[in-house]
């Protein structure tokens, strides 16, 4: 019924005011929930897309990353000899050992330190990652002390920008080249030749082999292979899995303090809808009277006000996630509880996550449109018209 | 005088009692009233304030039900019907005007007029056809897309009677209709209603303090302590 539908919107808009201060409750409410998916979001997406689904990872079994993951230098040789991987143009097979070691180092503007992923690569390991690209500079050389560093950790810590240098390991390192990485984890990462690094921190293991798939749907072979040698301890996952893994607990932990925020906030803005709705039904008791004396049965009179009520939420909620969708442009950085090294990322607002903001405005304007619709519908139809 | 005495019965009140509780006491407002009013008759109820005359009003349009006794409209033995088929009954049998109009504000003056044609199967340009003839009876076609706040007292009125007759109801009933009124207006609001009960066989049940409204009526009753007393039938031009 257009009319209806007409009738609870101007209704809204009769008192302009008031409607917009309680949608503006609701859309704080909606920008918090929102922008905390996004967060949650934009995490997982930056270290899924980090992976590749043609490379595998291989790592010490039963470790959850890189971090925690030697994986001896004869047992990388093993690796490199197994069919089933793919060879380069050079008949060599795409294989990478590399390292990673958790260095601190000092934020730029003097903020303190943070963690940052420095990465031991080989020479396969740029190729074997399509995603990233050498944007400046050049590659460091083998044996000699250069890194390259992530755009996103050249920005964030001191000394880490293009032909600077970087003290760690009680050595000078120089930066040649910055990596564009997009938005995935590598980004935030400093890369250097694996063998120099095993030798500045005095390493005897690698911490995993990256290798590309001669076919990436026969992964569950070379897992066969891996596992069954009793001279390995080691296990291998595809590359976007092992990502995955690495943003969840953390993803997890976003969404849960986002929801739980959300639902202690909506409390205050449902409270708010209710209120005001309430004030409406006083406001248009006679008006409610009529419509009943005029045939309107009880269901249409609680349509009505519940109409008003899910518009309410609808203008709460499209203005919170026009709020939220404002966050896309900002680059944040949160330690990743996986790995604790920061990971550098963007908010992310997903077509799911417009659904479920929407449908919790909605929900918190029925949720406050209830109660005083029920009052409403429920209104003796005399004292409404106002006779007793 | 009754417009015509062989007129069917369109309303039949019998022994209807009613009464009110305030705090713990009982007032009775209706005590055994029994009342005919004929299909076409334009039919005005007196009576000082607090006599019951509303009240009365309420029970023949089925907005209220009586403790005891018998309400047959057009047939139908209204207090006899669920609550559910009371609020149907109303919509296609009953047209109101009230003193104060009640019209809905935040829409405009067809889709007021409109407003009761939501409850008919009718679809949204019959809709609009039907309301636009109604505000032309009452002579306010160029005033459809005005919202109340933008008509006089005596413009919100004709809009309510357009509403009012807006679904072809049999019978129209008015509370005080002119009691917000300026004399003039409210004159033009007893032609209109009497060209409603002249022009298009509507019964008119007109509740009223103003004894120039009561004129106008076929019948003129007076309601006192809750007992219809004598007729004092007025001399005014007949309908039908």
């Amino acid at each position: 019924m257009a009319l209806i539908l007409a009738y609870s919107l101007r209704n809204l808009l009769a008192r302009r005011l008031t409607a917009a201060l309680t949608a503006g409750g609701m859309a704080l409410v909606v920008f918090v929930f929102a922008a905390i998916l996004m967060l949650a979001e934009g995490l997982e997406r930056a270290l899924v897309d980090s992976g590749s689904p043609e490379n595998a990872v291989v790592l010490r079994k039963g470790s959850n990353s890189e971090v925690q993951s030697p994986v001896a230098v004869a047992e990388a040789a093993i690796v490199e000899s197994l069919p089933g991987i793919a060879a380069g143009a050079d008949g060599r097979p795409l294989v990478a050992r590399e390292l990673v070691v958790l260095i601190q180092l000092p934020r730029r503007g003097g903020e303190g330190t943070s963690n940052v992923t420095l990465r031991g690569v080989a020479e396969r390991s740029l190729r074997l990652r399509p995603q990233v690209r050498l944007a400046a500079g050049r590659e460091p050389q083998p044996g000699l002390p250069e890194v390259v560093v992530g755009q996103g950790a050249a920005q964030r810590f001191a000394g880490a920008g293009l032909h600077e240098e970087l003290a760690f390991a009680n050595r000078t390192w120089r930066v040649v080249g910055l990596l564009d990485a997009g938005n995935t984890a590598f980004d935030s990462e400093i890369w250097a030749d694996a063998d120099l690094l095993l030798q500045a921190f005095r390493r005897r293991s690698y911490s995993s082999v990256l290798l590309r798939l001669a076919e990436p749907g026969r992964l569950e072979e070379l897992r066969g292979r891996l596992e069954g040698d009793p001279r390995l301890s080691l296990e291998v996952k595809r590359e976007i899995d092992y990502y995955r893994e690495q943003s969840e607990a953390t993803a997890t932990f976003l969404r849960i303090l986002g929801t739980a925020l959300a639902a202690i906030f909506s409390v205050g803005a449902v409270v708010g809808a209710m209120i005001t709705l309430y004030a409406a039904v006083a406001h248009r008791t006679a008006e409610i009277g009529i419509l009943r004396a005029l045939g309107f049965p009880r269901g249409v009179i609680l349509a009505a006000f519940l109409t008003e009520a899910v518009f309410l939420g609808l203008a709460g909620g499209l203005a919170g996630m026009l709020a939220a969708a404002g966050l896309e442009a900002l680059t944040v950085s949160t330690t990743n509880f996986q790995t604790f090294s920061e990971v550098v990322f963007r908010f992310r607002l997903s077509g799911p996550i417009a659904l479920e903001a929407l449908g919790f405005a909605l929900l918190m304007g029925l949720a406050g449109g209830l109660l005083p619709a029920l009052r409403a519908a429920r209104m003796n139809l005399l004292e409404a018209l106002g006779r007793g | 005088m009754n417009p015509d005495a062989e007129a069917p019965v369109l309303v039949e009140l019998a022994g209807v009692r009613k009464s009110f509780r305030r705090g713990g006491e009982t007032l009775p407002v209706l005590e055994g009233l029994s009342l005919r009013v004929r299909r076409g008759e334009f039919f005005a109820l007196m009576g000082p304030s607090g006599s019951g005359k509303s009240t009365l009003l309420h029970l023949i349009a089925g907005l209220d039900r009586p403790d005891a006794g018998a309400i047959r409209v057009g047939g139908v033995e209204i207090t006899a019907l669920s609550e559910a088929e009371l609020t149907a009954w109303r919509a296609r049998r009953v047209g109101f005007v009230f003193q104060f109009y009640h019209l809905i504000p935040v829409l405009t003056a067809l889709e007021n007029v409109e407003l009761p044609l939501l409850l008919t199967g009718l679809d949204r340009r019959r809709r609009r056809a039907h309301a636009e003839l109604a505000l032309e009876l009452v002579g306010l076609a160029d005033r459809r897309g005005h919202t109340p706040a933008r008509l006089s007292g005596g413009q919100q009125q004709r809009v309510a009677i357009a509403r009012a007759i807006v679904t072809d109801p049999p019978l129209v009933v008015a509370d005080e209709p002119t009691g917000d009124l300026d004399r003039s207006s409210a004159g033009e609001i007893l032609d209109l209603l009497e060209g409603l009960c002249t022009n298009l066989g509507k019964t008119i049940l007109l509740v009223t303090h103003d004894p120039r409204a009561a004129r106008r009526a076929h019948t003129v009753r007076a309601l006192d302590k809750g007992v219809l007393t004598d007729a004092r039938e007025a001399l005014d031009p007949q309908c039908r």
